[in-house]
């Protein structure tokens, strides 16, 4: 969704438990269980940090602060998930924090030592937000256990900054920060690679397209939605309806102070 | 304006959806997944390489076989097999032994009681009733439990559970449930209140309902020794040279059908009153370990074999007297527990069991460990038969009282398929919390248990096989 800072900050409050403050950036910090996200989120924020449950789920929300060449940021820490495809309550939490709260910058953080699984997660970030950053972690584990990752080609495959990381040592943190500050001021503007499906898929997706093109506006991606569609996720869609009767209720509202005038 | 016609396309699209499915022939998420993975292959086959010699893990060839589509299943069998196999063939010698040497001290204790000049009733409830039916318990379940669990612990110690539940996934998936049910079912291998419990691993509720419901149709550590019991003693039995692997196939039968009859239940709700697509798991195949032995013999001596009997000895102890004394107090001409067991013997005999059968089984709903006890207390205290050496003399009891092969089948189906014990319904109902869902899983069963055995039964005696 394209929000004002106002609203985003009421719909941050009141559908996802984090308070932002206007002038902050915000970070999502996505990845798979057991690939070091919490070491890397308090590696970030130190002892700035805010615990609770998402509105209405038993799931931890962690978020912080941090500063960072002299500019706020706030990084929320989603629930590690395998997939965005919403079979359990943390993967419905990741996907509605993505897909809703509009965050400047995703992180995905993935384990070294099993790319080819962590990717899948990246794959699907792609498919909703442009503005990612791939942290490859566990770098460490991943030279003990003799495997080579080239960095550069990884980087020009996916179309997004890769960073590689070892949080539990601390390095390449300060790399991390850069890019995350380069992206959320749109210095950088990552072009993440989108999945090739098979022709089946493409061709059923080629029919849904147009019928759901108006549905955001545009503000939450087409193809995203038509594969939601394709897969019969019900829950998505109702999340979605959730998310379009909010911005509903908010333009009727706007509407009504217009007609005030 | 503009917000409200996009609801209204949101559900024309989704409309339309709909119809593109309906016309796909295969599932659109699966291949919606497939692809991502494909994606993420292609990704990694570039970028990624091993310093040195290329070395393919121990752990990835074992997956290949474990998981494979030929050896998969086949694998999975013999292991079920061979596990039932050391079960029945280890626990044969120490069940005789430990029969002989409690019921020579059963003598002892007798003579005791005399010495002391004990009332015949006092000598009836506690030597009678409650030290042979512990007796048995010890003697007939003890041996193939401490024998099974550690088997079980090591195949769970080692990484094996999550590839069967992944073996399994396609199957469950074709019922439209869970493959995470499969998990649920292995946790119900040790206990069925344990597998409700560990039904809430699955997030849909309409599959965690499923499982629930179905989670009865895996024979529960209390069922197994009654399983293991009554092939040992009067299946294998009947072919001599081959009982062992004999009753390591039947046994392993059992499992398989209840499995069966699991994923059809489950396909059967999907269809009617559980209506719903299936949704796909993720599971993370752990890497393979050596169990570590303390921890093996810890788990399943402790926490199962222990368990499980001390479970069986105080359900099983008051039950023995309470039965000695229902079977010595006459009223007229019949004791009140072979009045109870004629009003039922009717219905027992349509599906070829009887009414001792029935009633046990009645009387086993607080814990299906004390069954097979309850029977051979009932058929001892209306026999004249005293005193047992071994396995050899309890089918003779059996067949004494009218057992045939058929009725030894249909016990084991019964016990199968039968309702589930009370510990497992009070489960259900706080899972569920719903009334209506706790006595649709009694109801299950039961209607299962009672038709198979009656469809059985009456097919064997058309044919005049029994």
């Amino acid at each position: 969704m394209i929000l004002s800072a106002e609203k985003k900050s009421l719909l941050w409050q009141n559908y996802f438990g984090v308070t932002i403050r206007n002038d902050q950036l915000s970070i999502a910090l996505a990845g798979n269980p057991n690939v070091g996200k919490s070491t890397i989120f308090n590696a970030l924020t130190g002892l700035h940090q805010h615990t609770g449950n998402w509105p209405g789920k038993t799931v931890n929300n962690a978020h912080g602060s941090y500063q960072y060449q002299k500019k706020p940021f706030l990084i929320v820490d989603l629930p590690g998930t395998y997939s965005l495809l919403a079979h359990t309550v943390e993967e419905q939490i990741a996907r509605d924090f993505l897909c809703f709260a509009n965050p400047d910058v995703t992180v995905v953080v993935l384990d070294a030592t099993s790319l080819e699984r962590n990717l899948n997660l990246a794959l699907q970030v792609f498919e909703i937000t442009p503005n990612v950053i791939v942290c490859l972690n566990l770098m460490d584990e991943a030279k003990k256990k003799n495997l080579v990752i080239d960095v550069p080609s990884l980087e020009r495959e996916l179309g997004v900054p890769v960073v590689a990381t070892a949080a539990r040592q601390g390095k390449g943190l300060e790399e991390l920060r850069e890019k995350i500050l380069q992206v959320a001021t749109g210095l950088l503007q990552p072009t993440p690679r989108q999945i090739k499906y098979s022709s089946d898929v493409e061709s059923a997706l080629k029919e849904l397209l147009p019928l759901v093109e108006n549905i955001t506006n545009n503000s939450l991606s087409p193809r995203w939605i038509a594969l939601r569609l394709l897969d019969g996720d019900q829950s998505f869609l109702e999340s979605l309806s959730n998310f379009l009767d909010i911005d509903q209720v908010s333009f009727q509202d706007w509407e009504e102070s217009k007609c005030a005038q | 304006m503009c917000a409200m016609s996009s609801s209204r396309n949101l559900s024309e699209a989704y409309g339309q959806a709909e119809y593109v499915r309906k016309a796909y022939r295969n599932s659109f998420s699966d291949q919606i997944v497939a692809d991502i993975y494909g994606n993420a292959e292609q990704i990694t086959k570039h970028v990624l390489s091993s310093k040195g010699r290329h070395r393919i893990g121990f752990d990835q060839i074992i997956d290949n076989l474990v998981t494979s589509k030929w050896f998969g299943y086949p694998l999975m069998i013999l292991l079920l097999v061979g596990v039932f196999w050391i079960t029945i063939e280890g626990a044969n010698i120490p069940s005789g032994l430990l029969a002989s040497v409690l019921f020579a001290f059963q003598d002892q204790l007798t003579l005791g009681f005399q010495w002391l000049g004990a009332p015949d009733w006092v000598h009836g409830v506690l030597v009678l009733g409650v030290y042979r039916t512990l007796a048995w318990v010890v003697s007939v379940m003890l041996p193939p439990m401490a024998i099974f669990f550690p088997l079980f612990t090591l195949l769970e110690d080692s990484g094996y559970l999550p590839r069967i539940a992944f073996n399994l996934d396609h199957i469950f998936k074709k019922a439209k449930a869970c493959g995470k049910q499969s998990l649920t079912m292995c946790m119900g291998f040790g206990c069925n209140a344990a597998g409700v419990t560990s039904c809430r691993i699955i997030d849909s509720p309409r599959e965690r309902l499923i499982a629930i419901l179905t989670n009865n149709f895996v024979p529960c550590n209390g069922r197994f020794p009654t399983l293991i019991a009554i092939t040992s003693i009067f299946i294998g039995g009947a072919i001599a040279s081959y009982s062992g692997i004999i009753n390591a196939l039947v046994i392993s039968g059992m499992i398989l059908l209840g499995i069966a009859v699991t994923l059809t239940v489950s396909w059967l709700l999907s269809i009617t009153i559980l209506k719903g697509e299936p949704s796909s798991l993720v599971l993370e195949l752990p890497s393979y370990r050596r169990p570590k032995i303390g921890a093996v013999i810890y788990r399943s001596v402790i926490d199962r074999t222990l368990f499980v009997l001390r479970r069986a000895i105080i359900i099983a102890a008051p039950a023995g007297a309470v039965i000695w004394i229902l079977a010595n107090i006459y009223i007229g001409e019949l004791s009140i527990l072979s009045t109870v067991a004629h009003t039922l013997n009717p219905l027992g005999k349509l599906i070829g069991l009887d009414g001792f059968i029935l009633m046990a089984f009645i009387l086993g709903l607080p814990a299906n460990e004390i069954v097979m006890p309850i029977l051979i207390m009932s058929y001892l205290s209306t026999g004249s038969l005293q005193d047992f050496a071994s396995l050899e003399e309890l089918r003779n009891v059996l067949v004494s009282n009218g057992w045939t092969w058929l009725t030894a089948v249909n016990v084991m189906l019964f016990s199968l398929l039968h309702w589930p014990c009370a510990t497992t319904l009070l489960t259900t109902y706080k899972e569920t919390g719903s009334k209506k869902w706790t006595f649709l899983s009694f109801l299950i069963p039961t209607l299962i248990g009672f038709s198979a055995c009656f469809i059985l039964t009456q097919v064997v005696r058309m044919l005049g096989l029994a």
